[in-house]
């Protein structure tokens, strides 16, 4: 996984709560088998018209957020269905960092398995960071991951809180599953001892 | 409602909720941070978020580490009519064929589209005897939630995480915290399990079970059937929860005898005596309490583009004039902007088509629920009724009961299992301004297809709206 580390560029505001991930990318643009150039289809609802034209209003059609990198919103970012999809067709519109007051668990769970780092601050927070975005392709945010900071466009630093275990896997850009791997003979010894006390475990079989 | 956190102390030593339980017996390993090594029992598979997965275990000459642990199924993008044709979208054809492929490459159990035992994931987990009670329980799908009701911790996952799961059989967690949910007392007549769970919705809000497993208790839980069950810890992830929890009873034990995956025998005996240990101790400490009764539900139906945009059938669609915080004010403005709708009495507004399935409300005793409406009774000129049993086994049941019958002689569309008009990746999805009373547990913007608009309700709120052609009081129609 590509790592993350530190971030400086144009964030985008999208002052509205409940962003599910049906709006964040649609179940049609799910029947897809790799998980590259979903960008286009991303936030398609608010992005497109009927006819497929860009809506000049939304906020990442506008000329200062099309090469955003750092989309803030409110709370509950992410809620809805489990689709890994919608990190994806974030991170190849090119926004690596989501900061919003809250975020739904899996959607939070699964940035950090593709490299995006989701920032939880203060709804307040979030609002004033929204506000700096009114100074267009000049907010220029930066977040820190190794010192969990966000730089705002006038140098302030905002502290934010993260997981060791979370941080260090984005610092590093670690394989997951090659780690989880390195632990195979715990898993072993897990399945003997389990087998052996629950026998009625059965497999799955289609047999009838 | 009463609702309060809850702080350690007084607590018997060694009080453990079922949650602690079910995690405690799957912990392999502790690792940095808060993370923990977790064991999955059962991996249900199916088409749409899985391809990626397959890919990179072949992409790093990895192997499924238990296929003997996984379960296979097409439900997402399978068309609900024309079985003997091939898929006609390209897509759709393509990911089922690649399903198909992976499946037989890395050796995983699949159920094929033409077997009668195809249907919803989450409707067939259960009704194999493959979900079973004190299991660890993943899918790439966020209503696996659903399994939680046989008393297994249960949660959907993303992609990367399917990959995990298929090359190690664990995942790396971070443990959630409890939340026990109280309903008291009986539900009054007519008031279902989608009822109670849309209620729950409404009061702690979409984003009030985020961080948290929810286990279900009280009289009116433990009064519900399984399928009952089933659809509301279904319904868990619609407040943010990761799961919710139903302890095992005889009612469980019940529903799991003699299906074809569940123990069989002496086995059965043993497994009930576990399972029977798989309930919160006497002062267990849950992080966070809530307390309803059930007296105070009605049949529920949404208004907005988020699930606990919601009211009794008789309630009224909330004015944003009167709401004093701004971004609150707005949202709700632009709910009832897209649903096309004003302050005022929900009831009497028409609707354009009706959906009853999902792996929410897709069980035969949702289908009961829909025909006993139905019967003698007639779709309003003008309504498009669909109902997609959940399963090919359900559908089988169905016909055997007559039901298939009573709801086409009233003008229901019988289709085929699959995920549908849920989420609208196969063909039956709204057109733009549609309006649809939906058994499903999603009203959000373009769920249904673009454009269309979804109010979520029970299975007989669904049926009742079919007949009348517009919303209405399922009461009036039992």
């Amino acid at each position: 996984m590509r790592p993350f580390t530190t971030l400086t560029g144009v964030a985008a505001p999208l002052p509205m709560a409940n962003v599910d991930t049906d709006k964040i990318i649609p179940a049609r643009f799910l029947k897809t088998l790799t998980r590259a150039g979903l960008g286009k289809a991303l936030f398609d609802g608010l992005r497109y018209d009927a006819d497929g034209n860009e809506i000049p209003d939304f906020v990442l059609n506008k000329p200062a957020y099309r090469k955003a990198e750092i989309l803030i919103a409110l709370d509950n970012f992410g809620c809805g269905s489990s689709r890994e999809h919608a990190p994806w067709a974030l991170d190849d519109f090119g926004l690596r960092c989501i900061i919003a007051p809250s975020f739904a668990d899996i959607f939070y769970n699964n940035c950090f398995k593709n490299g995006l780092l989701p920032v939880v601050l203060p709804r307040a927070v979030c609002e004033q960071l929204m506000e700096d975005t009114s100074l267009g392709a000049n907010a220029r945010v930066t977040v820190d991951l190794e010192r969990q900071v966000v730089v705002r466009a006038n140098g302030e630093e905002i502290p934010f809180e993260i997981d060791a275990g979370r941080k260090e896997a984005l610092l590093s850009g670690q394989d997951e599953i090659a780690e989880t791997l390195k632990a195979a003979p715990a898993i072993d010894r897990f399945e003997t001892q389990r087998t052996a006390q629950e026998p009625w475990r059965t497999p799955i079989s289609l047999e009838s | 409602m009463t609702s309060k956190t809850n702080t350690p102390g007084g607590v018997p030593a060694g009080s453990r909720t079922l949650f602690d339980k079910i995690w405690d017996a799957h912990l392999v390993e502790t690792l940095t941070g808060d993370a923990h090594l977790i064991y999955i029992d059962r991996h249900l598979v199916h088409e749409v978020t899985s391809p990626q997965a397959f890919e990179g275990l072949r992409v790093n000459g990895r192997k499924v580490r238990r296929p003997d642990a996984t379960l296979a199924v097409p439900d997402h993008n399978v068309p609900t009519a024309n079985r003997d044709q091939e898929i006609s979208d390209p897509e759709s054809r393509l990911q089922v064929a690649t399903l198909v492929t992976n499946v037989a490459e890395f050796g995983v159990p699949f159920i094929p589209l033409n077997d009668v035992r195809q249907g919803i994931v989450h409707v067939i987990g259960p009704e194999q005897g493959a979900s079973l009670p004190g299991m660890t329980i993943v899918c790439g799908d966020s209503h696996t939630s659903t399994h939680g009701a046989l008393g297994a911790l249960a949660f959907g996952i993303g992609t990367s995480e399917v990959e995990h799961v298929l090359a190690t059989q664990t995942l790396v967690q971070m443990k959630a915290k409890s939340m026990r949910i109280r309903v008291e007392g009986a539900l009054p007549p007519g008031v279902t399990a989608k009822d109670m769970a849309l209620y729950i919705i409404g009061q702690i809000g979409t984003g009030g079970g985020t961080g948290y497993v929810i286990e279900y208790a009280g009289e009116a839980v433990r009064s519900l059937d399984m399928a009952g069950r089933m659809t509301l810890c279904n319904l868990s992830i619609e407040s943010g929860a990761r799961a919710g929890l139903v302890a095992p009873d005889d009612v469980t034990f019940t529903y799991i005898e003699g299906r074809p995956m569940a123990p069989k025998g002496e086995a059965f005996t043993a497994a009930v005596a576990y399972w029977r240990t798989l309930v919160s101790d006497e002062g267990a400490h849950f992080d966070a309490e809530h307390v309803f009764q059930a007296s105070d539900i009605a049949p529920m139906i949404t208004w907005g583009t988020s699930p606990e945009a919601v009211i009794p059938v008789g309630g009224s669609i909330p004015d944003p004039a009167v709401e004093p915080d701004a971004a609150r004010r707005a949202n709700l403005q632009r709910m009832l902007e897209y649903m096309d709708l004003k302050p005022g009495p929900i009831r009497e507004i028409p609707v354009d088509v009706v959906f009853i399935g999902s792996c929410t409300n897709a069980r035969i005793e949702d289908i009961r629920a829909a025909a006993a409406v139905a019967r003698g009774r007639t779709v309003a000129s003008g309504v498009r009724a669909l109902v997609v049993p959940g399963s090919g086994l359900v559908k089988q049941a169905a016909e055997a009961e007559g039901l298939d019958k009573v709801l086409t002689e009233a003008g229901f569309e019988w289709r085929e299992p699959g995920c549908s008009m849920c989420l609208g990746m196969n063909e039956d999805k709204l057109t733009p301004g549609q309006r649809c009373v939906s058994t499903s547990n999603r009203n959000f913007e373009g769920r249904q297809g673009p454009g269309g608009r979804t109010h979520l309700a029970s299975p007989a709120m669904a049926a009742a709206a079919a007949v009348a052609g517009r919303i209405v009081d399922c009461r009036e129609y039992a």
